[in-house]
């Protein structure tokens, strides 16, 4: 067995409101394997959504160390920090996130122009990706011509397009109606099930039942850690 | 990300909001036009009044009489003496005290009427020397010009402008035809070419030469015959003007016995018309383009202004770029590529309103519009400077967002 994908070692992250400072994480340390399917679970103000960033790489920690695919990225620059996004990283948000002025494959190919791909191979990658989330169909149609459903399942073939090592999903049907919501963690389940490292942020018990193991985090501190199949 | 990709997304930004991009674009547009079309006036001008100077003769001095002051103390304009005579135009062609002058022609000037056949014409008979086609940098169309034997010998034979011979002649060769001046006949020799009528001196084609000595027995038969109403000195060089200036000055001064300040004369050059003229100008100018740069100030402000709004506006966006790989640098080059694409675009649109311009403004105003080729090139990259300065801190600003920041904005 390799490596963990991804290892955080008492990861602290201190914020400083004038003279209160706010442990929004008071020192988590977990690994997280290849091909594993984890949901983080917590209340609001619990520190999830700052674990998600930091784990994102869209924030580095105040101490601790963050290892993703063996690599140390928690004292890289926003420079270095934006090519691990792009190359290690897929996202999947709430809001969908999706560019409204341009059409589904336009939107998916994003991470692969900043990658630098040529057009050609940007739009090919791009149809699979949406091949592969059912959506072949739809490649010329904008997000404002789908529905939610739809729409985050263009979000996901952009996260998948890239190949990354690990897919986060942050409250990927915080915004969805069950059906819908029951389409898009079919679909993550498909994606675990092929072997992809999934992390789904969650505060709802049903969503997170859908991964193969939870952690809890409550106060930047993580609670239970259900042991995994891994 | 490539140029050409960062280009793509720039135009598309752009063209999602069109009319807020056309509106900032007519900022720079007007300004741009604006500045072309004042400094394109001005040079118009300045060539216009250069072409009709250097038509006048180049290296040229011109000598005229001073003031009259009559016992009542009514001082006459300049010319209105008549204290040079031919003996200081001879001095002045002597090679040895004025080494820097080349050519020397006195005139005398005199309105006449003129009669060919049935036909008469009220002109300016000039009697000069045969220096005078040099000096005046003259050619002839047809026959030849004044000979030194004409002079001497005082011959009864005429030069005719090429406007005189259309009066007199109605277009026929003159050459060996006679005409009348003040009851005496003189035989045309020559016919002058063609310069254009200048507005601002005396009808260059229309007028009749005579040698100087026919002129003061035959035509302007006056108490002072020896006396001329113009000298006109060619230097030898543009180099050596000051040079000839300094030396006919002096020349003068000691032949008259008067000090500086009583000079019975004045020298002026073409290139103090010249610079009279271009000076009135250039003022013009300068305060018209003046004006049109503060335009074009308000121009850039307006793009900097709605890359400002832009970026605000465009928060998540930039935000979801950063989470998907976008560099701060990758995001700072995208906002200067829009802010610049609306300045060029700007300054291309302006330059051709200029265009445009420079054809009709003509017709309403009798100036000429030069745009040259330096003026437009400048004008753009003039442009895509203000788009690059006027960019930079939006897209700093942009650059700085943190993902985070921006992708809460929900």
């Amino acid at each position: 067995m390799t490596g963990p994908v991804l290892s955080l070692r008492d990861v602290r992250k201190t914020y400083v409101m004038g003279e209160l400072h706010v442990d929004a994480l008071a020192g988590v340390s977990m690994d997280v394997y290849d091909g594993e399917y984890v949901a983080v679970m917590g209340p609001s103000g619990s520190g999830k959504s700052t674990l998600m960033h930091i784990l994102g790489c869209l924030d580095v920690p105040t101490s601790g160390t963050y290892e993703l695919a063996g690599t140390d990225v928690s004292r890289m620059t926003e420079t270095e920090l934006a090519e691990v996004r792009n190359r290690r990283i897929g996202f999947v948000f709430q809001g969908f996130n999706l560019l409204p002025t341009l059409n589904a494959w336009r939107n998916v190919e994003l991470p692969l122009l900043y990658a630098g791909v040529s057009r050609e191979a940007r739009r090919e990658r791009a149809a699979d990706a949406l091949a592969r989330v059912g959506l072949a169909d739809r490649m010329e149609h904008r997000p404002g011509e789908l529905s939610g459903g739809q729409q985050q399942r263009v979000a996901v073939a952009r996260a998948l397009v890239t190949d990354p090592s690990l897919i986060l999903a942050d409250e990927p049907t915080g915004n969805l109606d069950s059906r819908a919501t029951a389409d898009v963690l079919g679909l993550l389940a498909e994606l675990s099930a092929a072997g992809r490292t999934i992390m789904l942020i969650t505060h709802e018990p049903d969503v997170a039942a859908a991964a193969q193991r939870t952690v809890r985090i409550r106060d930047g501190l993580v609670e239970i850690a259900t042991a995994g199949a891994a | 990300m490539s140029t050409l990709e960062t280009f793509r997304s720039a135009l598309e930004a752009l063209r999602s909001h069109r009319l807020r991009s056309a509106l900032t674009m007519l900022g720079i547009l007007i300004g741009i036009a604006a500045v072309i079309l004042t400094v394109g006036l001005g040079q118009g001008a300045q060539s216009q009044v250069q072409a009709q100077i250097s038509k006048l003769g180049s290296n040229l001095l011109v000598v005229t009489p001073g003031s009259t002051t009559s016992s009542t103390g009514v001082r006459g304009g300049r010319g209105t003496s008549s204290t040079l005579t031919n003996a200081d135009a001879q001095a002045l062609a002597t090679t040895s005290v004025a080494p820097d002058i080349r050519a020397v022609a006195a005139t005398a000037t005199s309105n006449q009427s003129v009669t060919a056949g049935t036909t008469n014409w009220t002109t300016s008979v000039v009697g000069t020397t045969p220096t005078w086609a040099q000096v005046r940098s003259r050619d002839l169309s047809s026959g030849r010009f004044l000979t030194a034997d004409d002079v001497t010998q005082a011959q009864p034979v005429a030069v005719l402008g090429s406007e005189t011979v259309t009066q007199l002649f109605n277009g026929r060769n003159p050459v060996g035809q006679s005409v009348s001046i003040n009851g005496s006949t003189f035989t045309v020799v020559g016919v002058l070419t063609a310069i254009g009528s200048t507005s601002t001196t005396a009808n260059e084609d229309d007028q009749v030469i005579v040698p100087q000595t026919t002129f003061a027995t035959r035509v302007a038969v006056s108490s002072a015959r020896a006396a001329v109403s113009t000298i006109y000195i060619e230097a030898t060089a543009q180099d050596t003007l000051t040079a000839a200036y300094q030396e006919a000055r002096s020349l003068l001064l000691t032949r008259h016995g008067v000090t500086t300040n009583a000079a019975d004369f004045t020298i002026s050059s073409q290139q103090s018309l010249l610079q009279t003229a271009t000076a009135t100008d250039r003022t013009l100018t300068i305060l018209l383009g003046g004006v049109a740069a503060i335009s074009l100030l308000v121009g850039a402000l307006g793009i900097a202004n709605m890359m400002l709004v832009s970026v605000a506006e465009r928060v998540r966006e930039i935000g979801l770029r950063k989470a998907l790989g976008a560099t701060p640098a990758a995001v700072r080059r995208q906002f200067l590529v829009e802010a610049s694409s609306l300045g060029v675009s700007g300054g291309i649109c302006g330059l051709a309103l200029a265009g445009v311009g420079a054809v009709v403004l003509p017709h309403f105003l009798a100036q000429p519009v030069t745009i040259s080729t330096s003026a437009a090139a400048a004008a753009v990259g003039v442009s895509l400077l203000i788009g690059v300065v006027a960019g930079v801190y939006p897209a700093s600003r942009a650059a700085r967002l943190a993902p985070i920041d921006a992708l809460r904005n929900d």
